[in-house]
């Protein structure tokens, strides 16, 4: 439905529950809430049709927020439920709000096997690099070396990068976004929200009380960000990203030319996974946008498709047919 | 698989025919055929002295001999001289059959000794032959020189026994009386898949299954992905755990979730069976039991699962648990799993074995249209705020609102909730009520389910014996054993384990004594005892296999003899 079409046209309000928000005062979960509730109207999906599936974790709290339909279920399935659901509910719009301990380590499997089965599904990764709910122990996006409460020498772990997992699992659509960007957020919002098939979108997300600042190189110094526009030269400032003959990236002088012009339809994962590997540290900037967005069949289609072909063919199924078999004898 | 000829790699297949219903596959075999030495080492144990012996003494030479571990030929040292042992050279006999039919390797023209075997066992019991021949004809349509060796390999079977003078006497075994209708085949997980297909279509709702292939529960997901035409919706998850979060998140939307497993595979379902304890969404559980712990002895039947599906889950959180009792009665235990699932907004657990999985027996087919309605009916909007936990007074069960309902949008989870309103509450009051508003709409059921029916044909007996499961068949024939010597005994069988029927305590205490055959160190026992505070005495083994008939009957002449 769109304006116009003579239905009630929602506004953000009509997307909030009548639930307290309880976030700690300056987490970026707020900014991704009225982001979300205002981009929601001109999806033009009723509200019923709408269900929020999470885990567990402070972003998990997500669902109660919102006027939809909504599972707080437990951690790290989310996308086990979401993918029963949307596979016996095409009809839905499934929208997964999950942390990066949720859908990085307990429930990393289960994310990587709903991307790779391309499952029409929204995941929106909140990643803070922490986990908040449990108060303060690193995450598997902690960068070696964190100091945490579980980790006082340095955590050792090597961290997850969200998007090189998700692009490594055969995801359909990948996006990074910041929690206070309103319009880049939207944006991607919309081309996620658009995408047939499995939408990956990290969100980077300050948590102001336990790993306050992880992300202010991008966050707060919005010169570093380097945004992915489909067509365009990959830029930033007077910096761009140009390929080197062995196939690696380069950071190069703009003027220099012949800088790379983003795709994100290229079916060859390649390039987007090299783009997701930039990061501050090695390149000056932080890719935000669509890295990848390629079209390939949907699960739930495929799903139904052999639904419909077997009863096209062998007729709608004779129960009674069914449990007497082909075998019987008759007595009496 | 271990190699053939060597102990661990001896298979077989036992038959069990007779005048009356058959409850087991039979215990003991009144024949063995022992295609090796292996073969015989492996099962004469089985055999009660007095039994048929018959081996193919092609097989038996020193090498055979050695890998089956026999220092000299048991056909030769005396050591079967209990049993009436028959030496038929069946493999030379059967290549000897089959010369001419081209087509054959020598190879397959021995494989078809199996037929050469049953076609002398068919003469040796006065079977009919045309059904074994048809059997060929159909099995191995694709290769009509197979069909012709098999078939020929089976008559020459049935030929030796009627020329040879070996076999002085052969038996007659009379039609048992039963029921008139059209009869199947079925086995357990056929039984259960079918009896979900009926269950979704008496219900009016789509069947979703999750689950992840496993010993010996994978039949259930194969067969229920190839009944596509029945709307029937199978996903293969990446794990367990993703199988069972499948089947809530369809539920969640309206549909018949299922997911399917064994005791490895349940155990990591406990948390979001929990999650569905919570959310009072329909869902049912198939445990097709296996011995353990751990990996256990995957292809072999134990019942050890019952206290881990009554209890194996944080907090207080009750679960229905039914239990099938025989191959086809897999198909009204599944109806009745989904019944209660749907009514009473809950997960149910259906405990099936893979004795019963595997294990199949004739089934009276039923007329659908004799089959109960269990129809249920979504959450509609009626102006009023909705209250996604206020509950109907009856069934204690709530409203079920689907996604695309509008005026019904509410949200859902494992925290605990507000009586009524579903809203999260930590409230102290508020969770002491929900705990137990929990508990009685489980306990609730008992009222929905049929009385504990108690076979006592004279009404004199002072035992009892009790069981659940997969036990039914061996401890009715063990019961029948010890009545034909006289002995007055009574018998019950538990087909719902939680609620346990109304009157079960009543029908525990009119009896002098209980006895509990389970195949788990006495799990019942315990519940019955801590429940009804009735002396209730254990008789247990776990060795893999089904109880005997035998030792059920020596149990109960037992108890008797010292009361």
């Amino acid at each position: 439905m769109s304006p116009g079409d003579g239905l009630v046209q929602l506004t953000a309000k009509d997307f909030k529950s009548d639930q307290e928000v309880r976030w700690c005062p300056g987490c970026g979960d707020y900014a991704i809430l009225a982001g979300v509730q205002s981009f929601l109207p001109e999806l033009g999906v009723p509200r019923e049709n709408l269900v929020f599936v999470s885990g567990i974790g402070c972003a998990a709290r997500f669902p109660y927020y919102m006027e939809t339909y909504g599972m707080h279920s437990i951690h790290g399935r989310a996308p086990a439920i979401a993918t029963g659901l949307s596979t016996s509910r095409p009809d839905l719009s499934v929208w997964i709000v999950t942390g990066d301990g949720d859908a990085l380590s307990i429930g990393g499997n289960h994310l990587i096997h709903a991307l790779r089965r391309n499952v029409n599904l929204t995941i929106l990764l909140f990643n803070n690099r922490i986990y908040g709910l449990t108060k303060g122990q690193y995450s598997p996006t902690s960068e070696l070396g964190k100091v945490t409460k579980s980790a006082p020498l340095g955590s050792v772990d090597q961290p997850f990068n969200p998007l090189s997992v998700a692009i490594g699992a055969e995801a359909t659509f990948v996006a990074r976004a910041i929690d206070t960007d309103k319009q880049g957020s939207a944006e991607i919002l919309r081309a996620a929200a658009a995408h047939r098939g499995a939408a990956f979108v990290e969100i980077l997300q300050n948590c102001n009380i336990y790993n306050d600042g992880a992300f202010d190189v991008v966050r707060d110094q919005k010169e570093n960000r380097l945004y992915l526009r489909a067509g365009e030269e990959i830029r930033w400032g007077d910096k761009g990203v140009r390929m080197r003959p062995d196939g690696t990236l380069e950071i190069v002088d703009a003027s220099v030319g012949g800088l790379l012009r983003h795709d994100p339809l290229r079916d060859d994962p390649g390039l987007a996974f090299a783009l997701a590997r930039l990061t501050f540290e090695s390149a000056g900037a932080v890719p935000l946008g669509v890295f990848r967005s390629v079209t390939r069949p949907v699960y739930e289609d495929m799903v139904h498709e052999q639904v419909r072909t077997s009863i096209e063919e062998k007729g709608e199924g004779d129960l009674q047919a069914l449990i007497r078999g082909a075998d019987t004898w008759t007595i009496g | 698989m271990p190699p053939a000829g060597s102990l661990p790699g001896v298979s077989g297949f036992q038959v069990h025919f007779a005048d009356h219903d058959i409850l087991t596959a039979g215990d003991r075999p009144d024949v063995l055929v022992a295609m090796n030495p292996a073969a015989l080492k492996a099962n004469l144990r089985d055999v009660p002295k007095g039994g048929t012996v018959i081996v193919d003494t092609d097989a038996f030479n020193d090498r055979t001999l050695q890998k089956a571990g026999y220092p000299a030929s048991p056909l030769d040292d005396g050591s079967l001289a209990d049993y009436h042992l028959h030496g038929v050279a069946l493999t030379s006999m059967t290549v000897g059959a089959l010369k001419g039919v081209e087509g054959v390797t020598p190879r397959e023209a021995e494989r078809s000794k199996n037929f050469f075997a049953l076609g002398l066992m068919s003469w040796l019991y006065h079977r009919p032959t045309e059904g074994t021949v048809d059997f060929i004809a159909k099995k191995f349509a694709k290769r009509p020189e197979i069909v012709e060796a098999n078939t020929r390999a089976f008559r020459a079977g049935w030929n030796y026994g009627e020329t040879s003078e070996d076999f002085a006497v052969s038996y007659e075994v009379a039609p048992a009386p039963l029921a008139s209708g059209t009869y199947r085949q079925i086995t357990g997980n056929t039984a259960i898949s079918y009896g979900l297909i009926a269950a979704s279509r008496l219900a009016g709702l789509p069947l979703f299954l999750g689950a992840y292939p496993i010993t010996p529960a994978s039949a259930v997901l194969e067969e229920l992905a190839s009944r596509k035409d029945f709307g029937v919706i199978t996903v293969q998850a990446e794990d367990e755990i993703a199988a069972v979060g499948a089947a809530v998140g369809a539920s969640f939307g309206g549909a018949l979730g299922v997911t399917v497993s064994a005791g490895p595979g349940i155990v990591l379902k406990a948390e979001t069976i929990g999650l569905a304890v919570a959310l009072e969404l329909p869902l049912v559980i198939v445990d097709v039991q296996r011995a353990g712990p751990s990996t256990g002895m995957p292809t072999k039947p134990e019942q050890a699962d019952l206290l881990m599906v009554l209890f194996g889950r944080n907090g207080e959180s009750p679960v229905p648990v039914l239990a099938a009792s025989s191959p086809s009665q897999c198909f009204d235990a599944a109806i009745e799993a989904a019944r209660l699932a749907l009514k009473y907004r809950t997960p149910v657990y259906l405990l099936s074995d893979a004795y019963l999985a595997n294990g199949s027996e004739p089934w009276l087919v039923p007329d659908v249209a004799d089959l109960p309605d269990i129809s249920t009916s979504f959450a509609e909007p009626n102006g009023d705020p909705f209250e996604p936990y206020r509950r109907d007074r009856a069934t204690l069960a709530r409203p079920w609102a689907i996604p695309g309902t509008a005026g019904l949008e509410h949200r859902i989870g494992g925290l605990e909730k507000a009586d009524v309103t579903g809203a999260i509450s930590y409230d102290p009051d508020n969770h002491d009520l929900m705990v137990r508003l929990r508990a009685q709409k489980v306990a609730g059921i008992a009222a929905d389910i049929p009385e504990l029916e108690v076979d006592d044909p004279d009404g004199d007996a002072e035992l009892l014996v009790i069981g659940w499961g997969s036990t039914y068949g061996p401890i009715m024939a063990g019961v029948r054993r010890a009545r034909k010597q006289g002995i007055p005994v009574a018998r019950a069988h538990l087909h719902h384990l939680n609620p346990l029927p109304r009157n079960t305590g009543d029908v525990l205490r009119r009896y002098e004594r209980v006895l509990v055959p389970e195949m788990n160190l006495g799990q019942l026992a315990m519940l019955l005892r801590a429940e009804f505070l009735v002396d209730a005495v254990s008789y247990t083994k776990v060795r893999g296999r089904p109880l005997s008939a035998r030792e059920l009957e020596e149990a109960i002449t037992t108890m008797v003899a010292t009361a």
